[in-house]
């Protein structure tokens, strides 16, 4: 039962993860209708300017402002730059050149800082809190990735709910012809989401990373896992992300405690093609879901 | 023919004959393999090898351009079918190579990929675009991890090792082990040739395309839409496997490492650079992927660049290809040479009425 107990919060705390992952990817399906692939390759790019801030004396502070920042200006840039151009292209062009982008953000991180796997330092202890004589594995960085989540996601909903800006965004992403004529910068618009989804991946770039290491590519896997709790929160919705990203983390939590670390990829797989089967929506679209 | 009462002509015949999809493909491989020997005993070891890697390349990428670009479907998990091909193959030889003849080792590991092919394809029938990429994606970070948690049966990181299927005693006693491999993987190549493209000219052909270009038209005009699917699914797994199975014969090693998210991208890389859709694609695809590793080399030696630019350039170029083909050239490097080809002759037929 104390196992249980354990695997429980350990999933909460991954899943807290994924959910910012999830958010990240939510964020781009809704306003470019874009599965952003090359997500993996921006977080990582940004924990690795983090980390190297870190590395040369800054506080954690500093490298997790850097990574906010860099995420914001690398989501604007990719928009503006190379995915403008396939918007509104068949959907395959999109998958093609998001995977394009992934293994070149891959290969030049490669080039710049090798392909050895960094420490990175957390935010808070990483020792689990004591519940008597028990360790459970729930440690104050875990508590405060995921309050951060949270602040993101309800940061997220009054953006969307209560702000003109936020509005204009859902008026672009749902209905972009009658926006523009109606005056909204439907371009801006979507440079914005990509910016904002760009951040939130971040996010989860210097929160997973004192637990996978900082190496090129050792961000495949959380890739996978938000894209489960994307499709599981059924893409469209920033707190079925969230929810999404949670029952995968606990999930994966006992796949991995009761079947084996290796085959925790497998189970999102297996998660993923379960809940495309039986609820191609996912477990929180709208009902009035556009057919993709 | 024959129960025609007139006579027929010789020429007209022979017109007949190459009209025949399957002589025509036959003519064509028959053609380029006579080339292929010409060319393996021309090189040297080290290009040998390479044309051994081009061999194994051009099945996997003819394969998932049968799913890609005759289907539609996109696969980013080709990478995983290789490695089940791949330890399959090594399996059915055994470590010490004294297990089944190597032509039927490789027809299984084919068969046994199909397989999972038809349970891979079942579930992609129902996902369409960015879903069926995100699953396969799934299944290529996910299924070389199978090894690790398999250590006795799969053996673990480090893989599986079989010995290398050494030339018949009759070709002599220095002839060089890579001619032998080229020749076997050229030899899988060719009939994965022949069969694919009789396949493409076929009744499953057409279907695969009506059901590529317009699910809700190819299902008004009787087609079953997840079935046809399905088997795309399967041949192009199918083909994998064999791929998987050569790779085998040539490295001699079935490792985790090499199946990694990477092998996947650079297949789907090699497909797009090649041009949706065309099996002459594949062939120039394939080249890539030998030639871009290559050269990347040659240039990072060539400017002395450090050891971890030179790590990745390959990687980069995979990248920037990706990208660069999809923004300027949707349809690779094959439709390139078409759109030269017509623009060619249409100077030419422009020239000819000025003249008149």
């Amino acid at each position: 039962m104390t196992r249980f107990l354990d695997l429980t919060l350990n999933g909460i705390a991954n899943g807290a993860i994924y959910a910012a992952v999830a958010l990240s990817l939510v964020l781009i399906w809704r306003a470019t209708r874009i599965l952003n692939f090359a997500q993996a390759g921006m977080l990582m790019f940004t924990t690795f300017l983090a980390w190297t801030v870190i590395d040369h004396g800054a506080s954690y502070w500093i490298g997790f402002l850097v990574a906010l920042g860099s995420g914001l200006l690398l989501g604007a840039v990719i928009e503006r730059v190379v995915i403008r151009p396939v918007e509104g292209a068949p959907p395959l062009n999109a998958v093609i050149v998001t995977l394009g982008l992934l293994v070149c953000l891959q290969a030049l991180a490669g080039m710049i800082w090798g392909g050895n796997p960094r420490s990175f330092p957390a935010a808070f202890s990483i020792k689990g809190y004591k519940i008597g004589d028990h360790v459970v594995p729930f440690s104050p960085s875990d508590l405060f990735g995921v309050l951060v989540v949270a602040a993101v996601l309800l940061a997220l909903l009054l953006l969307f709910r209560r702000t003109d800006l936020g509005l204009r965004m859902r008026a672009a992403a749902f209905a972009p012809e009658v926006a523009r004529l109606l005056g909204v910068r439907v371009g801006h618009m979507f440079t914005i989401g990509w910016a904002l989804a760009s951040m939130a991946g971040s996010l989860a770039g210097v929160l997973v990373a004192p637990g996978v290491f900082v190496a090129p590519n050792s961000f495949d896997a959380v890739l996978v896992f938000g894209f489960t709790a994307a499709v599981l929160g059924g893409l469209e919705s920033p707190p079925g992300a969230v929810v999404g990203g949670i029952v995968v983390g606990l999930a994966l939590s006992y796949v991995s405690g009761y079947a084996g670390a290796s085959v925790v990829t497998l189970g999102a797989l297996a998660i993923l093609v379960a809940v495309l089967m039986i609820r191609p929506n996912g477990l929180f679209a709208p009902a009035t879901a556009r057919r993709v | 023919m024959a129960t025609r009462a007139e006579p027929v002509s010789r020429a007209r015949t022979l017109g007949r004959v190459r009209e025949v999809t399957l002589v025509r493909h036959l003519t064509v491989a028959l053609a380029a393999g006579v080339v292929l020997y010409l060319v393996s005993n021309a090189l040297s070891a080290f290009d040998d090898l390479q044309l051994a890697t081009m061999g194994y390349y051009f099945v996997a990428v003819a394969g998932l351009t049968v799913l890609t670009g005759v289907n539609g479907q996109v696969s980013l998990g080709h990478g995983a079918f290789m490695a089940v091909g791949a330890y399959a193959t090594a399996k059915l030889l055994g470590e010490t190579g004294q297990g089944l003849p190597l032509a039927v080792v490789l027809v299984l590991a084919a068969l046994i990929t199909a397989v999972a092919g038809v349970v891979a394809g079942a579930a992609a029938a129902r996902l369409r675009g960015p879903y069926l990429a995100g699953a396969t994606l799934a299944l290529a970070v996910g299924l070389p991890s199978l090894a690790d948690r398999f250590p006795k049966f799969l053996g673990a990181t480090n893989g599986l090792t079989v010995l290398p299927s050494t030339p018949p005693a009759s070709l002599g006693a220095d002839f060089p082990l890579e001619r032998w491999q080229a020749w076997i993987t050229c030899l899988g190549g060719l009939v994965t040739y022949v069969l694919l493209a009789n396949l493409l000219r076929s009744r499953f052909g057409r279907a695969f395309r009506a059901v590529r270009d317009d699910e809700v038209a190819a299902q008004l005009a009787g087609l079953h839409v997840a079935r046809t699917q399905i088997l795309a699914f399967v041949v192009s797994a199918a083909c994998a496997g064999l791929a998987g199975g050569l790779f085998v014969v040539v490295t001699q090693l079935a490792a985790p490492g090499a199946f990694q998210l990477a092998l996947s991208v650079a297949l789907l890389a090699g497909v797009v650079l090649g041009g949706l859709g065309s099996l002459w694609g594949a062939v120039l695809g394939a080249f890539a992927l030998v030639m871009i590793p290559q050269w990347s080399e040659d240039l990072s030696k060539g400017l002395s660049l450090s050891g971890n630019v030179q790590a990745n350039l390959a990687l980069a170029v995979y990248g920037v290809v990706l990208i660069g083909v999809m923004l300027a050239a949707p349809r690779g490097l094959a439709g390139g040479l078409q759109w030269v080809h017509q623009q060619g002759r249409r100077a030419w037929s422009r020239r000819k009425e000025e003249e008149r």
